[in-house]
């Protein structure tokens, strides 16, 4: 695919090399003009590309939709971003509108327009109506996007610890990798600061606050489907973005400060794994990966594994060498499988008695 | 009326000449023309580093498995066997950025067109400093030089992006570019701020003080309205970047704390304590997005005039025109926040910046609305500054409207940072403002070196350039839809992004071949200045004040006094009751023509 694609484009470039001298030639032949002035052959031509120029943007828009509609997230994994995506697809069908008019005006009026000698250009300086309807028209239709958008913004992030029964989850970002903290059977996280790092206490949390002796800390977020679930982020050394997108969720990670997100869950894993759109993503996915591991393997490397869908959680604000390795696997499952995996995990208390004991 | 008096006073000054020397005529020149040359010179080969560096790491992103002998031949350690150093890409992207953004479409741009119009579209001898111009313009110079030097430190040039948003880039610790390519950063930008204060000063006052005699404000071109409006948003906005630059420069070296907190990095504690990054995000983006202004609003002065001269239409609108571009200055300064959704800032700020951010698309739709409206019923002209001016249209808008996605606080939470927003400012800014600068250099290149640039080597350039940069950023929209971060060395890590492997390889195409068009431009540009077809005084028959100089360029720009303005600079295709054009047999009317018999003077 990729050598086709090099291949036509290589061709396509010696194709406009050839027509270019071409023009140059033709150009160079019938020298009465040679002025570096557009004469009217020139506004003809150039008028007419620009014609072809909009149909080209056109087809581009198409081709790109039909071509790449399955790159788009799937349907959002939490409650808050059904209505994220019903804001993207107005916002969206609106810029499309609004392309596909400009656009098609430009262009057509630089094409309609070209220049012809004694053609007399029209004496058109102002118009107070004109102008006030292009200014009206995207002052109510920002507004109404503006006010939607502020609705859904605050709704997003106004995070209420009180309201329902929230899970509190530790995010906790450091060069290169995350680790989840657990509140444990309180549901309060212990305090923590980079200043307590020491041993296996690598996230620094106060041995000295007895909310913490219940926390979890683990390197894999489970989550249990349709409960509440507020995130509170802390860095250990740069600045970091923990981005969630099946989850229309992200937050940067600040050294010296604690940020929040929270979201509602409510596609478990295997649901969006079973779902029409990450079958098919996944099956392309693979084919990609086996035509790879094809090359790999004759090469007399390791071929690539199969993959399979998981969400993740993956860092979104530049961070150093490693940026583009850091991530996390989300699992979202039921309460109960959810209340198994946690019990498993150690407590940070045992963690640290266990290394005392050591 | 002193300004005037001034003028004229000035204008005895120069019945004898100067002795000039080699070096006070081409390098210590005090004379704006030169000054405009020097920057755009200097200006076009940072630009070509700066699109070097965004074809090697388009290279790496295409075939992130592939050892390229390029990457060996120019990254030398960093790229040992042809394999591109993780590091090194994040420095290659900082530093694209950087020269782009500053270098090339700062200074670059404005600088050329502000030292070369001002003086000659308000009928003025020169700058109100020549010396401060002449001081402006080779700081600049000194600032690209550290910055390329800081390409050749030992552990690697700045590489924290080019917001160096510490703590990452206040820590060698954390990216080894941090260190001395840092050090050299800053101080490159340091003295690059200088320069752009010295010279924004400079057309301010000139702009204000300098007006020929009956040029008055609403007689402006709109390029000048778009300069001088330009140089104040620089001046409001760069020192802000100066004290987000020392106080870095503090952290990194004194020991302060204004940016670090709670640190433990390479296990060790680091004693700063109460800082914040948040505040270093504040202070750069109240910089760094008037700034975007400062790239774009230059290039929508050129088009505003350049449109106009080859429609032979009057600007649609000149006072909407001149309303939007102070309505955009004015709430450049007030967004800066839609970059940082989700810092951590309150999110009651981000509401408040969702509000400020949608207002700007107002102004900049009515911009749009009036240049496509200035096309209506033209007589088009369509030399290659005039398809550049109508590219830059077209990007704009293409740009532009993603813009209300990105500017709207709850749908930046997903597209945030992917390349869903590279594709949006590359389009709205990159592009666009580049747009300008070669639309500027086709128009004005008669102006600059007294010859023409070929217009068939300026179709293609146009052409090929037109459909490559819409290859490059349109399809990558789309992989930024699909959640996949910008400033990734590769994507393989992520299974899930294996299907857009091959878009990325397309993007990289038409990256490639659309750099292969801007040497069509160079070509043209270096042979035009030797061979180029000499030029008429007033090719593109235009009404404003630079096209009744002489071609040869002369100290103080009109031999005898300064020509007076009678009327504004939009008379194109004006006609009179009975339908004659004001002037028979000719559609335009310099601005030196007085008021003819049964004219009407429509006051705009």
């Amino acid at each position: 695919m990729t050598v086709l694609l090099t291949i036509i484009v290589v061709a396509l470039f010696g194709i406009t090399l050839w027509q270019m001298s071409k023009i140059l030639k033709l150009s160079q032949l019938k020298n009465a003009d040679d002025s570096e002035v557009a004469n009217d052959e020139d506004n003809n031509i150039q008028g007419k590309l620009m014609l072809g120029f909009v149909i080209f943007i056109y087809l581009l828009t198409i081709y790109c939709f039909a071509t790449y509609h399955t790159f788009f997230l799937p349907e959002s994994a939490s409650e808050h971003g059904v209505e994220y995506d019903r804001l993207m697809v107005i916002s969206f069908v609106i810029i499309f509108i609004v392309q596909f008019i400009t656009q098609g005006l430009l262009h057509y009026f630089a094409y309609k327009y070209r220049g012809k000698k004694g053609n007399q250009a029209l004496f058109f300086a102002d118009n107070d109506r004109l102008e006030f309807i292009w200014t009206i028209i995207p002052v109510i239709v920002l507004a109404g996007l503006i006010i939607y958008g502020l609705f859904t913004w605050s709704d997003i992030m106004n995070i209420d610890e009180e309201e329902g029964d929230p899970l509190i989850i530790e995010l906790y970002a450091y060069q290169f990798d995350w680790r989840a903290r657990y509140a444990g059977e309180d549901n309060v996280l212990g305090k923590a600061n980079v200043r307590f790092i020491e041993g296996v206490n690598t996230l620094g949390v106060d041995v000295a606050d007895s909310y913490g002796k219940d926390d979890k800390i683990v390197d894999e977020l489970h989550l249990p489907v349709n409960r509440k679930v507020i995130f509170k982020m802390r860095s250990q050394d740069v600045l970091h973005s923990a981005y969630m997108p099946f989850f229309r969720a992200q937050m940067n990670v600040v050294p010296g400060m604690i940020t929040e997100f929270s979201y509602t869950p409510t596609k478990t894993t295997e649901e969006m794994r079973t779902s029409d759109f990450m079958v098919e993503k996944v099956a392309t996915i693979n084919d990609i990966r086996r035509e790879k591991s094809k090359a790999l393997v004759a090469a007399g490397e390791e071929g690539l594994e199969s993959y399979e869908f998981d969400y993740y959680l993956l860092c979104n604000k530049i961070c150093g060498a490693s940026h583009y390795n850091m991530q996390m696997k989300i699992i979202v499952e039921s309460e109960e499988d959810y209340n198994a995996w946690l019990k498993e995990q150690q407590t940070f208390g045992e963690q640290m008695s266990a290394q005392a004991s050591n | 009326m002193s300004a005037i008096a001034h003028a004229d006073d000035h204008a005895h000054d120069h019945g004898h000449h100067h002795k000039e020397t080699f070096i006070t005529k081409y390098i210590f020149s005090q004379d704006h023309k030169m000054i405009s040359k020097q920057y755009l010179v200097t200006g076009l080969i940072m630009g070509i580093i700066g699109i070097a560096m965004s074809l090697l790491f388009r290279l790496q992103l295409a075939w992130p498995d592939h050892k390229f002998t390029v990457f060996e031949i120019f990254l030398g350690k960093f790229g040992e066997d042809g394999v591109m150093d993780p590091s090194i890409y994040l420095a290659l992207v900082t530093i694209h950025g950087t020269i782009m953004v500053f270098f090339v479409l700062t200074a670059g741009l404005s600088g050329t067109f502000s030292n070369l119009l001002i003086p000659l579209q308000i009928g003025a001898r020169d700058m109100a400093s020549g010396f401060l111009n002449m001081i402006s313009y080779w700081l600049f110079f000194l600032s690209s030089v550290i910055m390329v030097i800081s390409l050749f430190v030992e552990a690697g040039p700045a590489s924290a992006g080019w917001t160096i948003y510490p703590p990452l880039s206040a820590l060698p610790q954390a990216i080894g570019g941090s260190g001395a390519g840092m050090t050299l950063w800053l101080v490159s930008m340091a003295i690059f701020i200088a320069s752009s204060l010295l010279g924004s000063l400079n057309y301010v006052v000139t702009v204000i003080n300098l007006r020929t005699k009956g040029m008055s404000m609403t007689r402006l071109p709109l390029t000048i309205w778009a300069f001088f409006v330009t140089a104040i948003i620089g001046i409001v906005s760069f020192p802000v970047l100066l004290s987000a630059a020392l106080l870095l420069i503090m952290d990194r070296s004194f020991g302060t704390s204004f940016y670090l907190s709670d640190i433990f990095i390479q296990g060790e504690v680091l004693h700063n304590q109460g800082g914040s990054p948040v505040l270093f995000e504040h202070l750069f983006w109240f910089l760094g997005h008037p700034e975007v202004y400062i790239v774009l609003l230059p290039a929508l002065g050129i088009t505003s005039e350049i449109i106009a001269t080859n429609a032979r239409k009057p600007i649609f609108g000149y006072r909407a025109m001149v309303a939007s571009i102070l309505a955009i200055a004015f709430l450049s300064t007030i967004v800066w926040g839609h970059h940082m959704f989700i810092s951590g800032m309150n999110p009651f700020l981000g509401s408040v910046f969702t509000f400020t951010t949608l207002l700007i698309a107002i102004p900049s739709a009515v911009k749009a609305f009036n240049y496509i409206t200035t096309l209506w019923k033209g007589n088009l002209q369509l030399n290659p500054a005039m398809l550049f001016s109508i590219g830059l249209v077209s990007t704009f808008i293409t740009g532009g409207l993603t813009g209300i996605i990105l500017g709207d606080s709850t749908l930046d939470i997903n597209v945030h940072d992917t390349y869903f927003v590279v594709a949006h400012f590359h389009l709205v800014m990159g592009i666009s403002a580049l747009y300008g600068l070669f639309a500027g250099v086709y128009h004005w290149f008669p102006k600059m070196y007294g010859r023409m640039m070929n217009k068939n080597l300026g179709y293609v350039h146009f052409w090929v350039t037109a459909i490559g940069a819409y290859g490059v950023f349109f399809p990558m929209h789309f992989i930024g839809m699909a959640g996949l971060p910008r400033r990734y060395y590769k994507n393989t890590e992520f299974p899930y992004f294996d299907d857009l492997s091959d878009t990325n390889v397309l993007i990289t195409v038409f990256a490639l071949i659309t750099a292969a068009a801007q040497l069509v431009f160079l070509y043209n540009f270096i042979r035009s200045m030797f061979y180029g077809k000499k030029a008429e005084q007033n090719p593109w028959n235009s009404n404003t004040l630079e096209w009744t100089t002489p071609v040869e360029h002369m100290h103080g720009n009109w031999p005898g006094e300064i020509p007076s303005v009678y009327r504004w600079p939009y008379d194109y295709s004006k006609t009179k009751e009975n339908g004659e054009y004001v002037i028979a047999g000719q559609d335009w009317v310099s601005q030196i023509t007085p008021l003819q018999d049964g004219e009407e003077e429509l006051h705009h």
